[in-house]
């Protein structure tokens, strides 16, 4: 797993910003790496037949880093919309819209679930409610079947195929953990999201998912106590 | 009398129509409980599939799929283009998805679906992956042409299950095209086969040699069922499903779940591996018959 950074900062007041970035330590440097800026704006008024009585929608926006959004980008936008609407409690917010924009800075393989982790971020940091955290992870399996977290996009034409897998992150909550549990699995283990690209066999794909997790758990800590980090930031400047 | 019950009849219907429409989960849930689904079809199986290979005259090869009322038409295209100069030895495969208005009453005039760009990416993803056509197949003269494919799929009744319906189609075609007879000069140019030129040589037309074939079956999650082939209805319910791409001989492709509300656990995704392998043997064999009819309309028409 390469060494993560996230970072918060504010513009406006009303636009905040969220970038997440998986950074790749080779000895010397910081080499190549991963960087995803996820803005949230909303709940906002919208008009017109997009606006839902029940509950609010979410658009999200893929901002390529060159270029106009292709049918790759849009396929990324359906992807991150429904993973998100997952966690967004949208009947809170009848008639209004989320909009996530998500802009690739820097593109070093796995963008997909470095943007989801991004815009989770970027919905926590917006106040907006949610039902939980998710973390995403992207893994590769080789042409031996072995499974490597987080493929650099140099190394992605060596590997047969590659998953990005999202997870919900552990839930902080006074009741027992084991009355979540769907079919005796923990609900961390749970999938909300599965995208793959290349040839998987079912084997390659569990074990994709075993090592998924363990390394979803690790990256919902860090997501955890990062945004923890950025609150007491916020509540000092507040106090202050 | 019998008046008065057909009156009865009626409003029950209308009763029927309106507890469908105003408690659609709940309506749902009443056939979940007796172990049928809402068309009647038992739990776990897929809708009756017709699939019939060569229907349209203009494209080199085409399918239509009717898998209950969700209708795709698949057609390729070919062109001659000079061969790409990132890969001389290789042909190319365009494939687009339409979703006109007409296919659904949630499509607007004008409008692009978002599931377009979706289906289009996944269709690319499962013929790129089971290396269904060898692109090196289309290759003209290596370094000089090679065949431009457009696989163009368009879908005229939405009605759940789109991934499903559009690769079998979009496979069903690929394997109907068959590469024209074509003459070709040294330096490239190429002519239909009927236009006589000097020291032009001239190449027999073939079928494509495919690879494996790959399929798609989606299943929506109920928190208690797993229900193979969904109608657009119990898509809109459910709201959660997950894609399972094989080939025909039960292989796993890739597995596609685009978020929604329920969890999928290890056994949910054992489970659905092992309908789409079931299902795999069905399609494989409607699959075959069809390309078989196809092939056999041909030579009849030859003679």
């Amino acid at each position: 797993m390469k060494p993560q950074s996230s970072w918060a900062f504010n513009i406006d007041g009303a636009a905040l910003f969220y970038a997440f970035s998986q950074q790749l330590l080779i000895t010397f440097n910081f080499v190549e790496n991963t960087i995803i800026l996820a803005a949230v704006y909303g709940p906002k008024a919208i008009s017109g037949r997009k606006e839902n009585p029940e509950c609010a929608i979410v658009e999200v926006i893929w901002k390529p880093k060159t270029g106009i959004a292709g049918s790759n980008e849009r396929e990324a936008e359906f992807i991150v919309k429904r993973t998100l609407e997952h966690i967004i409690l949208t009947a809170m917010h009848p008639n209004t819209a989320i909009s996530v924009i998500i802009q690739v800075v820097n593109d070093d393989g796995g963008a997909l679930a470095c943007a989801m982790n991004a815009a989770c971020a970027a919905l926590v940091d917006a106040g907006v409610p949610l039902s939980g955290l998710i973390a995403a992870v992207t893994c590769a399996v080789d042409k031996e079947g072995m499974v490597f977290l987080d493929p650099m996009k140099k190394e992605e034409k060596d590997f047969r195929g590659h998953a990005c897998l999202v997870f919900p992150g552990r839930p902080l909550a006074a009741t027992s953990a084991a009355s979540l549990a769907i079919d005796n699995e923990p609900i961390e283990h749970g999938i909300v999201s599965s995208v793959t690209k290349g040839a998987l066999s079912a084997d390659d794909y569990l074990n994709c998912l075993e090592r998924g997790r363990a390394a979803s758990a690790k990256i919902a800590e860090f997501a955890r106590s990062s945004l923890e980090r950025a609150q007491r930031g916020v509540e000092m400047v507040v106090a202050s | 009398m019998a008046k008065l019950e057909h009156g009865s009849d009626d409003r029950e219907d209308v009763e029927l129509e309106a507890f469908r429409r105003l408690y659609p989960s709940e309506f749902l849930q009443q056939f979940l409980k007796e172990g049928v689904r809402p068309d009647g079809r038992p739990l776990g199986r897929a809708r009756s599939t017709v699939l019939s290979v060569g229907s349209l005259p203009h494209a080199e090869g085409s399918a239509m799929v009717k898998l209950g009322n969700t209708t795709m038409l698949a057609g390729v295209k070919l062109e001659v283009m000079p061969s790409p100069v990132d890969s001389p030895d290789e042909g190319r495969i365009a494939v687009e998805f339409q979703m006109p208005a007409i296919c659904s009453p949630l499509v607007r005039p004008g409008r692009q679906s978002e599931l377009e760009p979706v289906i289009a990416e996944q269709i690319k993803n499962a013929l790129t992956s089971t290396m269904m056509v060898d692109l090196r197949e289309l290759i003209i003269a290596p370094g000089k042409a090679a065949w431009m494919a457009y696989l163009d799929v368009y879908c005229l009744d939405a009605d759940g299950s789109l991934l499903d319906a559009a690769l079998l189609a979009a496979a069903a075609a690929l394997a109907d095209v068959k590469l024209p007879e074509i003459a070709i000069t040294d330096d490239g140019k190429v002519f239909p086969a009927n236009v006589v030129t000097e020291k032009a040589q001239t190449l027999k037309g073939k079928r494509l040699k495919l690879g494996k074939i790959p399929m798609a079956l989606t299943c929506a999650l109920h928190p208690k069922h797993i229900l193979p082939d969904p109608t657009a209805e119990e898509e809109g319910i459910l709201k959660t499903t997950i894609t399972v791409l094989t080939d025909f001989s039960g292989q796993l492709v890739s597995l596609y779940k685009p978020g929604g509300e329920v969890l999928a656990s290890t056994s949910i995704v054992q489970s659905c591996i092992a309908l789409a392998k079931y299902r795999g043997k069905e399609l494989q064999k409607i699959f075959t018959e069809a390309i078989m009819k196809a092939d056999s309309d041909d030579t009849m028409d030859a003679d």
